[in-house]
């Protein structure tokens, strides 16, 4: 009975601790898009105040969709994004598998070598990366930026995948290399679906800078054509007038895409391994 | 359909680390041989060689006389049934065990028919649409042999199949494959930590101990004409009994004696000793006795035997069956 109380007890901290921290984290984004909805004046009277009808305005809204190419905008992040993500899935897992599965020579120094990433920024290399952009005609372009990203995803990708893969069974591998399945079959067909936790892991972790990056887009592709929602968002923002609402209803909005993709993939989080593989 | 098997020198080393030092064996057409030894001794790495799924280092293996050392696991003819079933979890029993043939490019009509023949063997027909998940631990090894079965190869590899079993099923699966071998005459190599399994299962023992082998030899063989002490200790439960030759006045180093070639009394006998423990086992009783000079003994005896913990007993080794070693423990003929 104590031992139950103990456990309620305990369980009841853990969740005001998760609960305030849940608060605390979605606080900004609340007042976000709270304020997205509202008028100038009421921003500035009543920041948290929730948007009534007296003061509810979608000017924002309407700026922001008038100004500039918004839609572009918006697929350009998209395109980066999902490209981007999906070449550091396909590349890291690969090399992960390789590195885990295969003996050969130099195989932890490889390991080490693709895992520096981790620790060294690749905005260290900015100016190289630009020289190596512009020699290679590259600059405003959304290659530009999805060879980028992918670059900066793969050391974690790498790193996480190749821990995983590990303790794939063994069995599992060496049963389809019995029955006639080729390197990429068993690679495709039998290890990924096993990791999948593991890849949307990943991707979360991968996805989001990338969304949120300013830098790159700045320096590789600032064009019209090419510019990512975090880049287009920068217009309202003025040396001496900020045009808050538009500012708030852009970042709204490019809240929505990143959610679809967070959800679509924490389903494969939660849903874990499937059972019955091994055992 | 089946073949034979042949090791010539075979070696494997993982870097500097010898696992396998130079195998040579043979197993016959239709023979079932079991390899054991203590955990660790190369016993898996050797059958994965077999298999191919592992590179030989040095030496070469035959099967029905050609070198298949360079031949990818898929096209030598073997199948191998694994310790954790390894099914593929995205398939269901039917496809799971249609797959090797479907990936060698046989008919539609020639994989349903091989399907129908296994799982009838097994039983399996009414779980042919399930997926591995949907099944019990036992069905999962039946569909794991089943696909060993459907491919017709000439050698069964078995990497102790039986291991993630309870002990009901093991005895039932153990004597489906027994039955399977005898129906099939397939030749099958078979990996156990169990000495039931291979003494009722095989033609061939094969004794291993740190990548070497021991003694090969049919069960009884190696149970009434061990080789040395490693292979008389191993083979037989209880274990044998090894006793200081010297103060019995007997040949060599060591004498061995089986639990059930060991007498008991009250009041005389050889060695004196007192009894440490006894476990009773319905058929037969164990007595543990502890002695002087060799340690604690174990004695069989069948039926059973009411015995007092603490109480001083006298052994009494039946000299005719006893196994006399040297110093190096080998035996002494
Ligand atoms: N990939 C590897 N790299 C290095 N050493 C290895 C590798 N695989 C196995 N070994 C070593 O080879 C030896 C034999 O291993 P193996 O798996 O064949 O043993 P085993 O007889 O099957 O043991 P068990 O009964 O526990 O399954 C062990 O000492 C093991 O540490
Ligand atoms: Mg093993």
């Amino acid at each position: 009975m104590a031992q139950a109380r103990g456990n309620i007890g305990r369980s009841i901290a853990a969740h005001a601790v998760l609960i305030a921290y849940t608060l605390i984290a979605l606080f900004p984004v609340f007042v976000i898009v709270v304020n997205s909805f509202k008028s100038r004046r009421a921003i500035f009277a009543n920041p948290l105040a929730l948007p009534w009808p007296e003061h509810f305005d979608l000017v924002g809204y309407t700026t922001v969709l008038k100004q500039g190419d918004f839609f572009q905008y918006f697929l350009n992040s998209m395109t980066v994004t999902v490209a981007s993500l999906f070449f550091v899935l396909l590349f890291g897992a690969m090399a992960a598998f390789a590195l885990s599965e295969y003996r050969f020579r130099g195989n932890t120094l490889m390991g080490l070598y693709l895992a520096l990433g981790i620790m060294i920024p690749i905005r260290l290399g900015t100016v190289a990366i630009l020289q190596l952009m512009v020699a290679a005609g590259l600059v405003n372009t959304l290659t530009a930026l999805i060879l980028v990203y992918t670059a900066q995803g793969l050391p974690l990708a790498v790193f996480i995948l190749s821990e995983f893969m590990r303790n794939v069974s063994d069995d599992l591998k060496n049963a389809g290399r019995i029955d006639g399945l080729s390197e990429y079959r068993i690679f495709f067909v039998l290890v990924l679906p096993l990791v999948r936790p593991a890849m949307a892991t990943v991707a979360v972790f991968t996805m989001i800078p990338i969304w949120n990056d300013l830098w790159f887009p700045l320096i590789l592709a600032p064009s019209e054509e090419t510019k990512t929602i975090t880049l287009g968002s920068q217009v309202f923002i003025g040396q001496f007038v900020t045009n808050w609402n538009a500012v708030l209803a852009a970042l709204s909005l490019a809240i929505v895409p990143v959610l679809v993709l967070y959800l679509v993939f924490s389903r494969q989080l939660i849903r874990g391994i499937t059972a019955g593989a091994v055992k | 359909m089946s073949g034979s098997l042949e090791l010539r020198g075979v070696a494997k080393a993982f870097g500097k680390t010898e696992v396998i030092k130079g195998v040579d064996l043979s197993v016959d057409e239709g023979e079932f041989c079991v390899f054991v030894g203590p955990s660790g001794c190369g016993k898996s790495t050797l059958l994965r060689m077999i298999a191919g799924l592992e590179d030989v280092t040095t030496g070469d293996v035959m099967l029905d006389g050609v070198r298949i050392n360079d031949v990818a696991p898929a096209k030598r003819e073997i199948a191998m049934v694994f310790q954790t079933y390894a099914l593929y979890p995205h398939l269901t029993v039917r496809d799971n065990m249609g797959l090797a043939l479907k990936q060698a490019g046989e008919s539609r009509a020639r994989i349903d028919q091989s399907i129908a023949v296994a799982s009838n063997m097994l039983a399996l027909g009414d779980y042919l649409e399930r997926r591995p998940a949907e099944l019990s631990g036992g069905q999962r090894q039946r569909v794991a042999i089943g696909r060993a079965i459907v491919r017709t190869p000439k050698l069964f590899l078995f990497d102790e199949p039986l291991s993630n079993l309870d002990a009901a099923l093991r005895v039932a699966t153990r004597i489906e494959i027994a039955r399977l071998h005898r129906e099939l005459g397939a030749t099958m190599v078979y990996v156990t930590h169990d000495q039931i399994e291979a003494m009722t299962l095989a033609d061939k023992i094969v004794v291993l101990r740190g990548g070497r082998i021991e003694q090969v030899g049919a069960p009884m063989e190696l149970y009434n004409n061990p080789a040395n002490t490693f292979v008389a200790g191993f083979i037989g439960s209880p274990q044998m009994n090894f006793l200081r030759a010297g103060a019995l006045g007997a040949r060599g180093e060591t004498m061995g004696i089986r639990p059930e070639h060991l007498a008991i009394s009250a009041t005389a006998g050889e060695i004196g000793g007192r009894i440490s423990h006894v476990e009773k086992l319905g058929g037969e009783t164990l007595v543990y006795v502890r002695t002087e000079v060799h340690g604690l003994l174990t004695v069989r005896l069948f039926g059973e035997h009411d015995f007092t913990v603490d109480a001083v007993a006298f052994l009494t080794p039946d000299q005719a069956r006893a196994f006399h070693f040297d110093t190096a423990g080998q035996r002494l003929r």
